[in-house]
Formats: structure tokens, C-alpha cells, sequence
């Protein structure tokens, strides 16, 4: 029921990869100042963009779940928000490294966009127990879907609330992952982001075919037994 | 709806008199936790900054016993099942519930705010609190309003005391940006508090997104 | 043919996988009692908070007082009185005052709570919070409770658990074949439930075993349920 269309998808998001990852290997230049570390840029980066859209998408899939009553709108929106919360962790990580290695830090508070998203991210977190202290599946998947939608709407305020706070503290100048990229790391960066997505939404078919099959599996199961 | 909102505020409003059971606990716990901060920061008075992180993290955690207990009478005794057979408006339900926290945390300020100027800040300082009315109302909607859906949806969760403190308090950062950041310059006795209406702007969206939110959403916790 | 009050076609529930009511077809007619016996765990609570509203059906057609369920059940809520195991009174607060709040939310009219305390003969300690009260005495409230709105339908389980005789005889006029309403009946009292009802069903197991008119069926044969 999941798996139209896996076949030319996945084979996309492998090529897509292998694009992105021999352009930020042997096409984008090396960064002025910060040398090849600042090349994490291209993971670290993209990975977040993908975390935080999938957490939104979990967020309208639970909208989705709610109104229709579908019950595989939840499981989208969860396997949606459980890929997002891995990828966070990507995130924090490969954001740590990059911190350390440019301004000697494992971790900066004046980085309004990495300390937004952990807040996002230690939120999200609580997901899991939420859901599995809950027993009826019914239930389970309603109120988790009025997590995923309450969250969902939070990402956003949050990151305004953070950079509000920072602006205040740290006057900065414009973000300097804005639109000033350079032409080659420009391509390189929109490859990798659309590597990172093909990637998300792969992993995201490839998980709810394997709860689809194992649900089956269980139902088959039971069914025998009842007749055996 | 406003009447049947009405009614089951009162209800809680009057067993909430009668066993005092919330605000005397979120009290109790806020003065405790400023003596802990005295001994931990080992500060005989606090300034700037470091006094509005002070008073909003108290006050964010007092929140939290005030949280977990919203629902407590219908989980302990009334059961939620009669607030469902009678046809009650899960707005009104939700309307109600926000209200008796706010009052709560309305109560809970009259005690802690001014336990908080004594305890903890220079004297020089506590002519400022009267400014603080605006932002603790602003804060307490947010609260009251968020408070309200955590509660609700930590209802039928198996380990309610450690969900609720884990979702409300991620939730509760920009609001604690917000009014952390506006009571700053007040409490350093900077009376041109530049920033402070961008704050407050803040905290009024926060609390408009997350009322609408929760009528929204909370049609479709508690039923089965 | 009149609408009846009841009707149940291969009702099924589930909590989560497990089964815990299935094939229940049943057809009470108005002002009928029905009388649901079965042991602990085959499914009555389950059927009675299913036609109360209160959980979900998830298969089958059910159709309470001519509304069907779930889609009605906000309709079905108004015209319900349930009497489950909780009184579903606030300890905290008397009677009286449990009384005027439900009063309140179902609409109903201020002295109707002083009415409803007299049948039920807790005047005299109608002002004591309930967490004073016996256990009898929550009961009758929680009979006041249930009929405040006079309800055409009244789900009982196990009403008389908490009664003396004497309060059982009581309350016979709200809760009892006399009230003119129509019935559902949970207890383990199979002679009684059985004299009382005009059908009966029996579960076994989450499923139906039978439901027939009460006369039909003897005494030997539902305890036949329990074994």
C-alpha cells in the first residue's frame, strides 16, 4: 500500500546522494576562512531543513488524521516525526563539530537557529513516551496526533521567540547562510538539500511498508490462531 | 458554552477553596525553590538578568504542580465520565479549565512576586515590581492556555507526572523568552525599557496561537 | 412499528487487537427491560459503556433511541442516565451541590435537585460532603445523579450493589420497572434480574450466548455462564 513507486524514488535518492556527495567533495570550493571543516555545511544544514519540514509535515498529517479519522494518517505523521527526531540528532551532532571546529566550542548559545532547534527537538522527544504510555490504539493515535499538530505550530514561534531573544543580546548583521552563497556552493548546497529530502522520503516509504507488513503479519497471526 | 464554562469553573474554583489542594502547593514551592536559589547561587540579592531568569523559571516550574493537578478531582472522584455523559462542549470544557488555571496562577503571583522582591532582590529594586502587572497577565494567558491542553492530553497517559513536565516546559521557552526578556531592563531598574514592546508582542501572539490551537485540538481528547 | 429504544446489529468492540464484545444483536422496545449477564470479563461494562457513549462502536450498527452511534452521540447524551460502578460524584463537594452542578450543565431546572434528593431520601444530608457519606448513601445520589434529567433510557450496573432493601425499595420509582423507562441491566443476580426483565442476554467470552425474551430462559441455564 506503500510501496508505489519506492522503486524509481529510491534509485533517485541514490543518485541524488552520490551527486551531492561528489560535489561537496571535488566541486565546491574550500570555504576562505574556515577550510574544509565548513563543508559539514552541506550535511549539517540540509538535514536541519529536512528535520523541521518533517516535523511540520507530521504536524498536517495529524490535521489529515484528525479530520478524516484515517487511522494511517497517524502512522504517516509518527514515522514522519520519528525519522525527523533522528535526524535531529544529526543535527545537534554535526552542529557541535561545526561549532567546535570554527569557534572552538562544542556547543554556542548565540546561534539562534541551533539553539531553536534544540528546544524543537527536546520537545519532540517527549513524543515517544507520550505515545506508548498510551494504550488504546484509538486513543494513541489521536493524541498523538494533537501532539504533532500542537508542535508542529510551535516550530515556528519558537525559532521567532529565539531570535528575537538573540537579537536583542547579539546584534548581527544578516545570517550569513543566506542568499550570499557563491555559485558553486550554491548548487552544491540545493543538491544536497534535495539528496537530504529524496533520502527522507525513502527511508519515511520504506518504514511505514515495514509497519504495514508487520501489522499484517500480527493480524494474519492472530487469525490462525483463532482457527487453529 | 460561556455558562457551561461557567459552571465547571465554579465547581473547581469551589473545591479548590474548600481542600486547598493547588495554589497552596504551587506557593509553597515557589518560596522553597527562591530559598534554594539563595543557597545556590549564594547571592544574597539578585539584579538584571540573572533575578528575571530567577522569578520566570520559578514561576514556569510552579506551573507544573498546578498542571498535573488541573485534572486531578475529575481523575480522583467526579470521573471524567460524567463531564462526558452530560453533553459538555469540549471548548467549554477547555475554556473552564484554562480560566481556573489562570486564576490559579493569578493567586499563586500575590504571594510569590512579593515573596520574591523580598527574598531575593535588592531594596532599591522592589519599587519596580509594579510595572510587572502587564507581563504576568500576558505570561499567565499563555500559561493557563498551554497548561490546559498539557493537561489534557497527559490524561491518559500511564506516567502523567512525567509527561506533563516534559512537554509543558519545551513549550513554555518562548513565553519564558518573552517574559524573561521584557522583566529584565525592571529589574536592573531601567525604567526606558527599550525591546519591551516587542517582547509583550511576543508573549500576546504566543498566547493567541496557542488559544486558538487548543480550541482546536481539544475536541478530540478525552472522548474515546 | 415504533422505533425501538434499542438496536444492536453484530455490535463489536476492541480494545486495541483484543476482542472485548462481538455479534451482540439485540432489540429492546421501549419501556422493555433488558437484562445482561455473563461473567466478569465477558463484555456487560463493555456494552453498557458502548450504548452510554462513552466508548465507541467498532463494528455492527448500533442505534440508541433512534439516533445512531457514534455519530449521535451527542444527541443520545441528553436522553441517558448511567449508573456505572463510580458514583461519579465529587467527594469534595455535598450533594446538594454535586446535584445543582449536573443540574446546571444538562440544562435542567434548579428544584428538580431538591425533588430528586427527597425521592431519594437524602435530604437530611444533603449539605455533608460526600466523602462523609456511606457507601449507600453515595449510592442514592448517585441514583438522583443519573435521573436528574429524567432520562428515557437508564443504563444500570449492578444498581443495587450498595442498597439495603429498604433503600432498594426506595429508589424503585426512579430506577425500578415502575419508572416507565426503558432498561439496561447489568448484575450478577440471575433470579432477580431475570423476574425483573422482559429479555435477557447472556455473554460469554466477549460474544453473545443468547438473547431471548427473560421468561425463556431459566435460571440453571444463564448460571451456565459462569462455569
Amino acid at each position: 500500500m506503500y510501496s508505489k513507486g519506492f522503486r524509481p524514488l529510491s534509485i533517485a535518492a541514490v543518485l541524488a546522494t552520490g551527486t551531492a556527495l561528489a560535489l561537496i567533495f571535488f566541486y565546491a570550493p574550500n570555504d576562505a576562512d574556515q577550510g574544509f571543516i565548513q563543508k559539514i555545511f552541506y550535511v549539517h544544514v540540509p538535514m536541519a531543513i529536512v528535520a523541521l519540514g518533517g516535523f511540520v509535515a507530521g504536524g498536517i498529517m495529524g490535521i489529515r488524521h484528525l479530520r478524516t479519522g484515517d487511522r494511517s494518517w497517524d502512522m504517516r505523521s509518527y514515522v514522519a516525526i520519528h525519522l525527523s527526531i533522528i535526524l535531529g540528532a544529526g543535527v545537534l551532532i554535526t552542529g557541535a563539530i561545526w561549532a567546535k571546529a570554527s569557534w572552538g566550542h562544542w556547543w554556542v548559545w548565540d546561534e539562534p537557529v541551533l539553539v531553536s532547534f534544540l528546544v524543537v527537538w527536546l520537545l519532540y522527544c517527549v513524543y515517544y513516551p507520550l505515545r506508548y504510555s498510551i494504550e488504546d490504539p484509538d486513543r494513541q493515535a489521536r493524541y498523538s496526533s494533537v501532539f504533532a499538530i500542537a508542535a508542529g505550530a510551535f516550530v515556528p514561534i519558537n525559532f521567532v521567540a529565539v531570535r528575537l531573544a538573540e537579537a536583542y543580546t547579539h546584534p548581527r548583521v544578516l545570517s550569513q547562510t543566506g542568499g550570499s552563497l557563491p555559485g558553486e556552493m550554491r548548487l552544491t548546497f540545493l543538491v544536497s538539500t534535495l539528496a537530504m529530502t529524496l533520502l527522507f522520503v525513502t527511508l519515511w516509504k520504506l518504514e511505514l511498508t515495514s509497519k504495514h507488513a508487520s501489522m499484517q503479519l500480527k493480524r494474519l497471526r492472530r487469525r490462525l490462531e483463532a482457527t487453529a | 458554552m460561556i455558562r457551561t464554562a461557567a459552571t465547571i469553573l465554579r465547581k473547581d474554583l469551589r473545591i479548590e477553596l474548600r481542600t486547598r489542594e493547588s495554589v497552596p502547593a504551587m506557593a509553597l514551592f515557589t518560596v522553597t525553590v527562591y530559598v534554594l536559589f539563595h543557597f545556590g547561587l549564594d547571592r544574597d540579592s539578585l539584579d538584571g538578568e540573572l533575578a528575571s531568569g530567577v522569578l520566570w523559571v520559578t514561576l514556569l516550574l510552579a506551573t507544573v504542580i498546578g498542571v498535573s493537578r488541573l485534572f486531578a478531582t475529575e481523575r480522583e472522584q467526579g470521573g471524567i465520565d460524567a463531564l462526558l455523559l452530560a453533553p459538555v462542549d469540549r471548548t467549554a470544557l477547555f475554556l473552564a479549565k484554562a480560566a481556573a488555571l489562570f486564576l490559579y496562577l493569578l493567586a499563586l503571583e500575590v504571594v510569590a512576586v512579593p515573596a520574591f522582591g523580598l527574598l531575593l532582590l535588592g531594596p532599591d529594586l522592589v519599587d519596580t515590581l509594579p510595572e510587572l502587572p502587564a507581563i504576568l497577565l500576558l505570561a499567565d494567558v499563555g500559561l493557563a492556555s498551554v497548561g490546559a491542553l498539557v493537561a489534557a492530553l497527559a490524561i491518559e497517559t500511564r506516567a502523567r507526572e512525567l509527561i506533563v513536565p516534559l512537554l509543558l516546559l519545551p513549550l513554555l521557552v518562548p513565553l519564558l523568552i518573552g517574559a524573561a526578556s521584557a522583566t529584565e531592563p525592571l529589574l536592573r531598574g531601567d525604567q526606558a525599557a527599550e525591546g519591551l514592546g516587542r517582547f509583550l508582542a511576543l508573549l500576546a501572539a504566543y498566547d493567541a496561537v496557542f488559544v486558538l490551537i487548543a480550541v482546536a485540538v481539544f475536541d478530540f481528547l478525552l472522548d474515546d | 412499528m415504533a422505533a425501538a429504544a434499542i438496536e444492536l446489529e453484530r455490535l463489536e468492540r476492541r480494545y486495541g487487537e483484543r476482542v472485548a464484545l462481538r455479534g451482540v444483536s439485540v432489540r429492546v422496545e421501549v419501556g422493555q427491560t433488558l437484562v445482561v449477564l455473563g461473567a466478569n470479563g465477558a463484555g456487560k461494562t463493555t456494552l453498557l459503556r458502548v450504548l452510554a457513549t462513552l466508548l465507541r462502536p467498532h463494528g455492527g450498527a448500533c442505534r440508541v433511541l433512534g439516533h445512531d452511534l457514534p455519530a449521535a452521540a451527542w444527541e443520545v447524551r441528553g436522553l441517558i442516565g448511567y449508573l456505572g460502578h463510580d458514583p461519579l460524584l465529587y467527594r469534595d463537594l455535598t450533594g446538594r451541590e454535586n446535584l445543582g452542578y449536573h443540574a446546571r450543565l444538562r440544562g435542567v431546572a434548579p428544584g428538580r435537585v431538591g425533588e430528586q434528593l427527597k425521592a431519594v431520601g437524602m435530604e437530611r444530608r444533603a449539605d455533608e460532603p460526600v466523602r462523609e457519606l456511606s457507601k449507600g448513601m453515595v449510592q442514592r445520589l448517585a441514583v438522583a445523579r443519573a435521573t436528574l434529567h429524567d432520562p428515557a433510557l437508564l443504563l444500570l450496573d449492578e444498581p443495587r450493589a450498595n442498597l439495603d432493601p429498604g433503600a432498594a425499595e426506595q429508589l424503585e420509582p426512579l430506577i425500578g420497572r415502575g419508572s416507565g423507562r426503558t432498561r439496561v441491566m447489568v448484575t450478577h443476580d440471575v433470579e432477580g434480574g431475570l423476574t425483573e426483565a422482559d429479555l435477557a442476554l447472556g455473554l460469554r467470552g466477549a460474544s453473545q450466548a443468547f438473547a431471548l425474551r427473560a421468561a425463556g430462559v431459566s435460571p440453571s441455564e444463564a448460571r451456565g455462564l459462569y462455569a
